[in-house]
């Protein structure tokens, strides 16, 4: 079947204009086994997990936990137990922050972010640092957008207890050398967290090959449904961390005297789960497996706009291989934010503004850019669509 | 001119285009038509919040009426803020005041906006009038 049907949306229209869909690295579309799975559990299977023991219990029961095993495979993770559901990989990160915080970091400490990290991938850190009295450290990005990692060996000291950066930028679309940084990680002993929100659409992932430590990632932004999201972790991490939330099915008893907790993962999903909405990572995971590969969008989408005058793209490299189809552009004498609007009128969705990423759009000296994220089920069609609208959008403005 | 008159006219001028792309090219000629404003006039409080783009308003009052200038570094922002000084610029805090700003709807601005734009657009509003409180005897 042509993936396109499987996407409904692709079918509809803005202003009269078929939809051409380019902002997937925000959320991406949602196919109709997804959508399906999700009426079918909502209209059939709601119950409350892991605590009653009538019919329909069992089966949303089983539902989500035939999702934890299909996210530990898809992951290669060593257990189910590390595969920690939440509400996105902004909450994951955060859980990892609270958690690994209270387990691990201590006044002093030191914890490195890389300059190209989403702000959920930041902020938390930042809260963190404040509430221990750690201290944050940047680990810099040169001017085609890639770590510098040579320098992460000086950044690195005895205080140093954790690395944290995007396996792929949201902004850069560079796909970061996560093996290699894992190895000096682990000759300093220091713990690496990995924001996959963008690596899971566009890499194979295996985190034990990775090296990492903790990788989070959310479920709509790769074909699942809204309000999902994970976080994976060392079990032998995990075990050590204390919960971030209390209640619902996290404890083993609760007394006056104090509470003790579930094991892994039960420990880190306090409250009632999304019922209709984990379970689909079943769904979203053979969507993402079965896409088609690449057919040359990606390296003509770059050529085109790498030729375009006064168009300037943030996250270079001579190897496409390291770039997924996201681009990131600042054209000179247009604002973002114009050509945003513009091309929405010609049916176009695409991101403008700062992409939760403000100290990135500083360290590269612009108020914003534009990005257009492809997804396997945009045609090379649309991608030529693309090209040209923003040619006349620029030549509108300018 | 009237403020409603004006507006009005803004109303007709806007309706002789169909296409919202012609529309966008009207105001971005109107966004490159607004009188330069100083580049020392660009300060934070006058900075307008809620836009992705940046915004900056200024006020002056002089025999009882409110002046308007404003710049922005989107074009189209610019063209809209133009329309906006063109209607409010010149008049009594009362005048303003006593407008319930809905000329915008039926411009069909306000609904197609992407929220971000829209928010910066009230945002805008709500600056004018609140000058217009803040003068208002």
């Amino acid at each position: 079947m042509n993936i396109r049907e499987q996407f409904p949306q692709l079918k509809r229209s803005v202003y009269g204009k078929p939809l051409v869909y380019l902002d997937n690295a925000a959320t991406s579309l949602r196919p109709q086994c997804v959508i399906d799975r999700w009426t079918e559990i909502s209209s059939r299977s709601t119950a409350n997990l892991h605590r009653a023991v009538h019919h329909v219990a069992a089966e949303a029961t089983e539902a989500y936990e035939a999702a934890r095993d299909a996210v530990r495979e898809f992951l290669n993770a060593a257990s189910r137990e590390e595969i920690i559901f939440t509400s996105g990989a902004t909450h994951a990160l955060n859980l990892a922050a609270w958690s690994i915080g209270e387990a691990f970091i201590n006044q002093g400490d030191e914890i490195i972010v890389s300059e190209a990290e989403h702000h959920s991938n930041l902020v938390p850190w930042q809260m963190l640092c404040g509430r221990k009295g750690a201290e944050l450290k940047r680990l810099e990005v040169d001017d085609s957008g890639r770590l510098r990692i040579e320098s992460l060996r000086t950044l690195i000291s005895p205080r140093t207890k954790l690395l944290c950066l995007a396996h792929v930028s949201n902004v850069l679309g560079l796909v970061n050398p996560i093996g290699e940084i894992s190895r000096i990680c682990r000759e300093n002993g220091v713990m690496l967290l990995v924001d996959g929100a963008q690596g899971v659409v566009h890499q194979k992932i295996d985190v034990q090959a990775l090296g990492c430590d903790f990788y989070a990632f959310s479920g709509h932004k790769m074909y699942g449904a809204t309000g999902t999201g994970v976080l994976w972790g060392r079990k032998a991490l995990l075990e050590q961390m204390p919960p971030m939330f209390g209640g619902g099915e996290m404890i083993e008893t609760v007394q006056w005297s104090g509470s003790t907790w579930a094991p892994l993962p039960r420990k880190f999903e306090a409250g009632t789960q999304d019922i209709s909405s984990v379970p689909c990572f079943v769904q979203a995971i053979q969507t993402l497996q079965s896409m088609p590969q690449d057919d040359g969008l990606k390296e003509y989408v770059y050529e085109e706009l790498s030729r375009m005058e006064g168009v300037r793209i943030f996250g270079t490299s001579a190897d496409l291989s390291e770039k997924v189809p996201l681009f990131s552009i600042a054209v000179q004498g247009a604002h973002h934010e114009d050509l945003a609007l513009i091309l929405d009128k010609m049916g176009i969705a695409v991101r403008s503004g700062q992409m939760c990423a403000e100290p990135l759009m500083d360290r590269f000296g612009v108020t914003g850019m534009l990005r257009a994220s492809f997804a396997p089920y945009n045609t090379m069609q649309e991608a030529e669509y693309f090209v040209s609208s923003l040619r006349k959008a620029i030549s509108m403005l300018k | 001119m009237t403020l409603k008159e004006k507006q009005e006219q803004i109303i007709d001028d806007f309706s002789l285009y169909e296409e919202w792309l012609d529309k966008y090219e009207y105001l971005i000629e109107l966004g490159k038509a607004l009188e330069p404003f100083p580049e020392s006039k660009k300060t934070d409080d006058r900075l307008i919040k809620g836009c992705q783009s940046r915004v900056w308003l200024d006020t002056e009052i002089s025999d009882g009426r409110l002046h308007f200038s404003a710049d922005s570094d989107a074009i189209i922002t610019k063209g809209i803020i133009s329309l906006l000084i063109s209607v409010y610029s010149g008049r009594t805090p009362e005048e303003i005041l006593q407008d319930d700003f809905s000329f915008l709807d039926a411009l069909g601005l306000k609904e197609n906006l992407s929220p971000t734009r829209a928010n910066g657009l009230l945002s805008m509003i709500s600056t004018i009038r609140a000058k217009a409180a803040e003068y208002e005897r």
